[in-house]
């Protein structure tokens, strides 16, 4: 090993807050910082495949801008210089946006996201785009047109989804945090089964301006990281009121990097989820659950048990709601303004180039949605799917509020089994939508979630989460429970769980 | 309810999707499956309970009536299938005799 490899491997694994630090001090150049992480990705992506697109001519020239800043003494961002990687569902002018799809296959967006130009507005670097599911609509990145991603902690099996690149980027060390976006659990389902950190901002706390819209009513971008005070970090940079969307909440985001740093939660009320465990949860995944709930007993918060009844209605109500927003919100790829077009010969007409391409551009899960959604959607129908699915959303918002009117917090496993093995799930559309049993809920009523880390299970040493339900806009409530059960579990572990990575060939 | 081929071609067609005959056969029972799990929100007596369209309340919301840049004209058609006369070209979008 050379000594310059040498210290790559000393850059990339550092915090985030640890490379700003670094930073800001002159120890280390913003540089250096994204040239060690880029090594990385050179070394290690054609293994895990975390990354549809690395843009780093541009992120060293990002980055020697900002050295610039700094070393002139101009006021930067708090995370300035730091790396991120960005689902290839958000806009970055310059680089292709492909949403994991052939029919946006080398498309340039002519304008960046809200979420891009936050963080390049504090100065942060962007790496490049991560792969996703098709549109983001899958658990496991095995929707995605240019392949799965690898789950580091095994790369025979799934790194979730759909955000699986942006979570297995920031677990193999390859970012130290990236961006996803959560519309059923795309953020916390990956994290969980990777054995990072994965928030869902409040529904209209961060902005979907230039976030290619699956299901309008429910996506929602949000923080990928290693470590709980990481995510918050970027979190503050990200959320906010933005008049470009107009379901953006006006209001001051919740102090979540100062509740990442308090760590406590005594006399804290916590509700475990009745519904949501039992049959159908691995036991290792049970287990680490209730270690860690008993785990917050220890430290001073109170358990309560809360029953939400019509959170078992959940699974069927997102597969009709989310569907029929996808068929509407697809219906733009049409071939016309941007992406593929097939069949364009002269004689066919507008329409029937339009079904050729989407037929030729949209992947099997995409094509079973939109039907989903035309069906759902189509007189007849509407009432007893479409319709009863928008009251069922209601009931099930109403279990929330009833549920926060005692606790402050709810807690449940962030999904049910760990990661399995790519090609396990791929035939049976029923038991892939399963793994996001626990996160829809708060994607249908539009709460803060997120999952954090709570150790391997036993049976299978792959990564167990906990996700942590928050009543709109106390985001900050996510990060108190997940920095307490990090600091407490970290120290019983001797170190963060990723340093126990298995690491096979290049991931050593 | 049994969903059928030809009834999954029907909803493609809707959804201006040209399905193959063999993708078809795929569709139909994955859907039907699908569909029946679906209807399951009708086990809920929900009568009387308001539909929810959103995660949270919305309000209408207005913003200042004021002049920006729009997109970059030529960026924007560079992505597109075709173009001329800083245009997008579509295909024909009449029927022949009209």
């Amino acid at each position: 090993m050379s000594p310059s490899q040498a210290s790559d491997r000393e850059i990339f694994r550092h915090s985030a807050v640890d490379l700003a630090a670094k930073i800001k001090s002159g120890e280390l150049s913003s540089a250096e910082v994204v040239r060690a992480h880029l090594d990385r990705i050179a070394e290690i992506d054609g293994e895990i495949h975390a990354f549809l697109y690395v843009d780093g001519e541009r992120a060293l020239a990002t980055a020697a801008r900002v050295d610039a800043k700094i070393a002139a003494g101009e006021p930067v961002g708090r995370l300035a210089g730091v790396p991120l990687a960005l689902k290839d569902i958000l806009t970055y002018r310059g680089a292709p946006t492909t949403c994991g799809s052939k029919i946006l296959e080398g498309w340039l967006p002519p304008y960046d996201a809200t979420v891009t130009r936050r963080v390049l507005d504090h100065d942060m670097v962007i790496l490049g785009k991560t792969n996703l599911d098709e549109f983001a609509m899958g658990s496991s990145t095995e929707n995605s047109a240019y392949g799965p991603t690898r789950n580091p902690w095994d790369t025979d099996r799934i790194p979730g989804g759909s955000g699986g690149g942006s979570a297995a980027a920031v677990a193999a060390f390859e970012a130290p945090l990236a961006i996803g976006t959560d519309t059923g659990g795309s953020i916390r389902q990956p994290a969980a089964v990777t054995g990072t950190v994965g928030v869902k901002p409040t529904y209209g706390g961060s902005s979907r301006f230039g976030l290619v819209a699956l299901a309008s009513s429910l996506d929602q971008p949000g923080p990928c990281a290693r470590t709980v005070l990481d995510a918050a970090l970027l979190h503050e940079v990200i959320a906010g009121h933005d008049p470009c969307d107009s379901t953006s909440i006006d209001q001051p985001v919740p102090d979540v990097v100062r509740a990442a740093q308090s760590a406590d939660v005594s006399g804290m009320k916590i509700g475990v989820v009745t519904e949501l465990g039992g049959e159908g949860y691995a036991p290792g995944v049970e287990q680490r659950f209730t270690e860690a709930v008993e785990l917050l007993a220890s430290l001073g918060a109170e358990i309560i048990e809360v029953s939400c009844p019509h959170f078992v209605y959940a699974l069927p109500t997102y597969y009709l709601i989310l569907p029929a927003e996808c068929s509407s919100n697809l219906a733009k790829f049409d071939a016309m303004r941007y992406g593929l077009r097939v069949g364009d010969d002269g004689v066919a007409s507008a329409e029937q180039v339009m079904a050729m391409t989407r037929e030729a551009g949209f992947g099997a899960e995409v094509k079973r949605r939109i039907i989903i959604g035309t069906y759902a959607l189509s007189s007849g129908y509407y009432d007893a799917y479409y319709g009863q699915a928008q009251k069922v959303r209601t009931l099930i918002s109403r279990d929330f509020d009833k549920a926060f009117s005692q606790v402050d917090v709810l807690v449940s496993p962030s999904t049910p089994i760990t990661a399995f093995k790519i090609g396990e799930k791929v035939n049976d559309p029923l038991a892939m939508y399963r793994n996001d049993l626990c996160t829809i809920p708060s994607n249908l009523a539009g709460n803060a979630s997120a999952s954090f880390p709570v150790g391997l299970a036993p049976e299978d040493g792959l990564p167990v989460g906990l996700q942590v339900m928050a009543p709109p806009l106390a985001d900050d409530r996510l990060y108190r429970v997940g920095a307490t059960l990090e600091a407490v579990l970290e120290s019983d572990w001797g170190g963060p769980l990723l340093d126990r990575l298995p690491g096979t060939g290049a991931l050593r | 309810m049994a969903l059928t081929a030809e009834d999954v071609a029907n909803l493609a067609r809707l959804a201006r999707i040209e399905l193959t005959e063999a993708e078809l056969e795929v569709l139909a029972p994955q859907l039907d499956v699908i569909l029946e799990s679906v209807a399951r929100v009708s086990e809920v007596a929900a009568q009387d309970i308001p539909p929810s369209s959103h995660a949270l309340p919305l309000s209408n919301v207005f913003r200042e009536d004021k002049l920006r840049p729009c997109l970059p004209r030529e960026e924007v058609l560079a992505g597109a299938p075709a173009a001329e006369q800083m245009r997008f070209r579509v295909p024909r979008i009449l029927e022949e005799e009209a």
